[in-house]
């Protein structure tokens, strides 16, 4: 696959918190329209990760080049590009408590478009309808329930038609129905409108039910420890750390019996 | 009963009868440590949880593959191989502190830090009048209101009501002193020109303080909590001018109305003192209210609440936006919100007072 045919690309690397490092020597490449899994055991430094290439924090050394723009190294204007192209569900929803639904999706529309407020309205009812939410315009999140406040996070993360969504940990606090009908959607939005996804999670059903690729990263290491589908993982597992991980906890001496 | 019997490396702990956490061990914890423990205990009775507890403590520094288990109830067995699953987790040696010079080095260095980060929140809010001017700040009306309406008309009772018990405070004690010299009506000069000058204005700001600062810092604090405030970072949107600047000039409207407000009630109230207690006709009193009344000190005031207003928006904003990621935090951001606000709000009354000095104001 040429470089260009990939959305994001790190190279070697290091994220972390002031001067401690989490993680180092990450080197991944995320294809156009993948749904890309960075999972792992809990503390281990998935969302840093997330929060890193969102520029949320700064990259301790490394490189990440996304939509083919050094984002490390990148202008204001660049990012700001950049961000346009992105949409992210947090882990909460992230709604804005004083807007309602409709006023929360058009935030984005407003910031970065000259639509006119008509042309708003109906773009937000459009993208609240896409992810179920049709008639909920006017609701404020307070009103809603968990499931829906992240439904409604990605119709806010959908708002611009994004290259890349990400999303951190969508299945937190979710009930196993909500949380298979948020990885459905996930796969109805990577397959119509052709979104690249990246998921940070550690929910086993919903990583072997939408990941194509993914990452494993091992607390342990320090690192990536194993990269690829996690069904592939799961078959052929490179340690006994993913093993342990992609098995809920079996270990390997129960394995090899 | 509990026997200990060491051989060798072998420690073998025999358990009979009743064990019900009363029982007293005759060796040391650190006799045990690198030894190999076997626990037997075929002629148990009855045994309480108490007991298992009491002798994980013994044990508990002791490495779960040097300890073996013969004939002990199921129960208390499997309790203790939950309890040794893990091994436990030795205290780890604090840093030693540091010499006393290279502390009073670090407090330094942490105080610049901070009054840098605070220095560019405060040039960054500046600046934010200035986007705003040119349209290009991003901030909703309607959001601008609701503040508005927060911390100007519901704020008029608590400003009204703590103003009206400092001028009858003033009133009281003033009447007092003057009194001795028969100059009790000047109580009305002294109750007037005070709270115009500057009372007014520093009751607004304490009561601004506590009420509108405090939830500034709680509100903004919550969306740290809430991942909000990524969310409009990763949207590119600016929290300054989103979060900050509606506040900023909120508050900045809301303090002249406000201090007017407090000084006319400030008056009121000293006029009830004088009237009902000091026998001082009304018409008298608003004469020398009226006559004590000057459109400067008036104006000194004004401009105080106007920097006060400044100085609440600033801190309540600042310890939000800063707040940690948890709810512990939010009330530590609203403490420092309200603390801060008022000692800068005080250090900025001696200054601007030093100033209006020097100027003849």
């Amino acid at each position: 696959m040429m470089k260009q045919d990939y959305i994001i690309r790190a190279e070697n690397l290091s994220i972390g918190y002031d001067n401690k490092v989490i993680m180092r020597n990450l080197s991944f490449n995320i294809p156009k329209g993948d749904i890309f899994i960075i999972m792992g055991g809990s503390g281990c430094g998935k969302s840093t990760l997330l929060r890193t290439l969102t520029g949320l924090i700064p990259a301790q050394s490394g490189e990440i080049w996304i939509r083919n723009i050094d984002f490390i190294k990148a202008r204001k204007r660049e990012k700001l590009e950049i961000m346009k192209h992105s949409g992210i569900l947090y882990q909460s929803g992230a709604l804005f408590s004083s807007m309602t639904l409709a006023e929360n999706v058009a935030l984005p529309l407003q910031q970065y478009t000259k639509h006119s407020q008509d042309k708003i309205d109906k773009i937000v009812s459009f993208k609240l309808a896409l992810v179920g939410l049709s008639g909920y315009e006017n609701y404020y999140p307070s009103e809603i329930s968990g499931g829906m406040r992240k439904r409604a996070g990605l119709a806010r993360a959908l708002a611009l038609d994004p290259e890349i969504v990400y999303f951190d940990e969508p299945s937190a606090g979710l009930d196993p129905v909500s949380s298979r009908n948020l990885d459905d959607l996930i796969l109805e939005v990577n397959k119509t409108l052709g979104t690249t996804i990246i998921v940070v999670t550690h929910e086993l059903p919903s990583i072997f039910a939408i990941g194509k690729n993914s990452i494993f990263l091992d607390k342990t290491v320090k690192t990536i420890s194993a990269k690829g589908n996690p069904n592939e993982l799961l078959k052929n597992p490179p340690n006994e750390q993913v093993f342990e991980f992609l098995t809920r906890g079996v270990k390997h001496e129960k394995r090899t019996k | 009963m509990v026997k200990f019997e060491t051989k060798g490396e072998v420690v073998t702990i025999t358990l009979e009868g009743v064990l019900n956490g009363n029982e007293h061990f005759d060796i040391a914890a650190e006799a045990l440590s690198n030894k190999k423990i076997q626990i037997l205990g075929k002629d148990i009775t009855s045994w309480n949880t108490d007991f298992v507890v009491t002798l994980f403590n013994l044990l508990k520094h002791i490495s779960k593959n040097n300890i073996t288990y013969l004939h002990l109830p199921e129960g208390m067995e499997q309790l203790l191989h939950l309890a040794f699953q893990t091994p436990y987790k030795e205290e780890e040696n604090l840093p030693p502190s540091l010499p006393f010079l290279e502390h009073i080095g670090d407090l330094g260095i942490r105080f610049c830090r901070s009054f840098k980060k605070g220095g560019i929140f405060i040039l960054d809010s500046i600046s934010s009048w200035g986007r705003q001017l040119l349209g290009k700040a991003v901030y909703r009306s309607k959001d601008f209101w609701m503040i508005l309406s927060d911390c100007g008309p519901k704020s008029i009772l608590i400003v009204s009501l703590i103003s009206f018990m400092v001028g009858l405070i003033l009133a009281f004690v003033g009447a007092i002193q003057l009194k001795t010299f028969g100059a009790q009506i000047y109580v009305a000069s002294l109750v007037t020109i005070g709270m115009t000058r500057i009372m007014g204005a520093i009751m607004t700001g304490v009561i601004m303080a506590g009420r509108t600062g405090a939830s500034y810092a709680a509100t903004i604090g919550t969306m740290q909590v809430n991942e909000e405030l990524d969310a409009l970072q990763t949207m590119g949107i600016s929290r300054t001018d989103f979060l900050v600047l509606p506040r900023m000039n909120a508050l900045i409207l809301s303090m002249p109305i406000l201090i007017l407000l407090s000084d006319f009630m400030g008056i009121l109230g000293g006029c009830f003192v004088c009237v009902l207690f000091w026998d001082i006709p009304l018409a008298e009193y608003v004469k020398y209210a009226v006559n004590s009344f000057f459109i400067k000190n008036f104006l000194v005031g004004v401009f105080h609440g106007i920097v006060f207003g400044f100085i609440i928006a600033l801190c309540g904003c600042y310890f939000g936006v800063n707040c940690g990621r948890n709810a512990d935090s939010v009330g530590t951001a609203t403490t420092n919100a309200v603390v801060y606000a008022i000692v800068w709000m005080i250090v900025m009354t001696g200054l601007l007072t030093a100033l209006f000095q020097v100027l003849g104001i």
